[in-house]
């Protein structure tokens, strides 16, 4: 049993500790080390709780049960997802924080003692208040994340489910999630909490159904905010400096990455959370862009192109993710370079279904990450490279981006692929892409389509360089 | 006139979401997915309430309602702490840099 006080500084200690692994990710060579300093920090929170209860009776057998299935779960997983996974794996670590959070708060709530916080029905209402907060905003992250982790397995429909009077429902909702966390604090009734959870699971639910599958970079973030707003509450509740500084670190962490992906489509946060996009705002550009010549070519082409070629610069999207082309696209550029051909790649920063996936997708393929580079990083250089080859993108290089005021796309920032010499477009057809609107990009003079399966097509591109 | 704790409580926290703040934009873009990871296992830190839960009972009472949420809650935050770093370390494994040989 150790005393309260020095327990504090064990989790000032770890709250350090977490400080320095968001910092370790400054840089990819201190990434590892702060890693290990958040791993450190877990352990000294933990065992500084264990020490701090020091009721080694038999629910400490239990407890190291439960936390052994949990660790043997994770780890399990950790070492088996697929890297395409990301994206999937991130949305339902982030819907068990909010239900631990849930829980947590449920076990306060019915036994107020065991945390010092009063006694069932006479909570402290500063406590009170925090846990309901805590309670809410997990319950909200928990469904909220199902949803785009349904929506990213592909279980459910990517596409945005709107329906009339959504969002007076929605504002309903979240007014009387307010009203009812005020009643509950005044009457300290039991049933009140339950609706409160009950309603937040199903506020989480609503939200997150309108916004379709290209906008899941920014809902991810959003969540990944949500998790760390709802452990900080629980933080305040448990008098938890580690936890405290944990949920703030996170919940501003997953808001920087909300407004970076935002930015980089040019669209408010709200306008991305209202969801809907692309459904409603099929303008006239559909009707009198319909028949354009484009011209498409096979492996060979594209081959011979490249054989010719000093630079080419690589644009991935979500495309490649999808066919799974990483490591084809690797045994390309490893071809390519053989030949004295300088090879970068060119991510815009909302390429994938979350922040920094192609980076990752990249990476898993050994490709080294000082041939990576960001929009700013890049885009002057391809009014001076030879060959643009993109793969899987398609409305981060629309054009229309930067001449037509009238497309909904207007103003995101693009990837300036067009200024190539020539633009080899790998896309398995001309369907439009999340946005819903024609790639002016498709009928250029230097363009040439490659109707392929994206994996398949740099495979026979490799073979004929 | 005391100071109440609370106080202490939101002045760390105002602190940490500016320390977050500074922090997070100094992080590279191409290790934006590593950070959602480990800022997911970091905020399971969460399982030191779920442990308080859980111990709650003396031996005739393990199993009430509060302590069953307390179990069920380590076992979520555990999967979440040993899943989020295990897998940001894989994913850190892999960014290497160009080899100067070639």
């Amino acid at each position: 049993m150790i005393s309260a006080n020095l327990s504090a500084i064990f989790y000032l200690i770890s709250g350090v500790l977490f400080i320095l692994a968001l910092r370790g990710l400054s840089s990819p060579e201190t990434s590892r080390q702060g890693n290990f300093f958040g791993i450190l920090g877990m352990i000294i929170a933990v065992t500084v709780t264990f020490l701090s209860i020091g009721n080694f009776s038999t629910g400490l057998a239990v407890v190291l049960i439960f936390l052994l299935i949990g660790g043997l779960i994770g780890a399990f997983i950790a070492y088996k997802i697929p890297m395409t996974a990301m994206p999937e794996l991130v949305a339902g670590f982030h819907s068990l924080v909010g239900l631990a959070a849930v829980f947590v708060a449920i076990a306060a709530f019915l036994n107020p003692e065991a945390f010092n916080l009063g006694s069932p029905g006479n909570i402290k209402l500063g406590s009170l208040i925090e846990m309901s907060i805590g309670a809410a905003v997990g319950a909200i992250t928990f469904s909220g994340s199902i949803i785009a982790f349904l929506k990213l397995q592909g279980i459910m429909s990517g596409s945005p489910i709107t329906f009339k009077g959504q969002h007076p429902l929605n504002a309903f909702i979240l007014i009387s999630i307010i009203i009812i966390t005020y009643l509950l604090c005044s009457t300290q009734s039991s049933s009140l909490f339950w609706i409160l959870l009950a309603i937040s699971f199903l506020i989480g639910f609503l939200l997150i159904i309108p916004i379709g599958g290209a906008d899941m970079p920014v809902v991810i973030s959003m969540l990944n905010s949500y998790s760390g707003w709802a452990a900080a509450g629980i933080g305040f509740t448990l008098e938890n400096t580690a936890l405290i500084i944990t949920g703030a670190l996170v919940g501003s962490s997953g808001a920087i990455l909300s407004y970076i992906m935002c930015k980089g489509m040019n669209r408010s946060f709200f306008n991305v959370i209202l969801g809907g996009f692309g459904a409603t705002e099929q303008s006239a550009s559909e009707q009198n862009k319909e028949q354009r010549p484009v011209k498409s070519g096979n492996a060979e082409d594209a081959a011979f192109l490249m054989k010719n070629a000093s630079s080419v610069i690589i644009v991935p999207g979500y495309g490649m993710a999808v066919a799974q082309a990483q490591h084809a696209l690797r045994e390309m550029v490893d071809t390519l370079k053989k030949n004295d051909i300088k090879v970068s790649y060119a991510i815009h920063p909302v390429a994938g279904r979350m922040p920094g996936h192609m980076n990752v997708l990249l990476a898993e393929a050994n490709v080294p990450y000082d041939e990576v580079f960001e929009l700013e990083e890049i885009n002057n250089d391809f009014a001076n490279a030879d060959v643009a080859f993109v793969i899987g993108a398609n409305d981060v290089t629309n054009p229309v981006a930067k001449t037509d005021p009238q497309s909904p796309i207007y103003g995101m920032p693009v990837l300036d692929v067009e200024k190539c010499k020539s633009v080899l477009f790998v896309k398995r057809s001309l369907s439009p892409g999340y946005a819903g609107i024609d790639n002016d990009l498709f009928y250029k003079e230097n363009t040439l389509m490659l109707f392929a399966d994206a994996k398949k097509m740099t495979e026979d591109i490799t073979k004929n360089l | 006139m005391e100071i109440d704790p609370f106080i202490f409580r939101l002045s760390i926290f105002i602190l940490s979401i500016f320390i977050g703040y500074y922090v997070v934009w100094s992080v590279t873009p191409s290790l934006h997915t590593p950070l959602m990871s480990v800022t997911n296992a970091i905020s399971s830190v969460i399982i030191v309430g779920a442990i308080i839960a859980g111990l709650a009972g003396n031996s005739d009472t393990i199993f009430n309602a509060s302590s069953i949420f307390g179990f069920l809650a380590i076992s979520l935050a555990a999967i979440n702490i040993f899943g989020g770093f295990l897998v940001t370390q894989r994913m850190l494994a892999m960014y290497k840099k160009k080899k100067k040989d070639k």
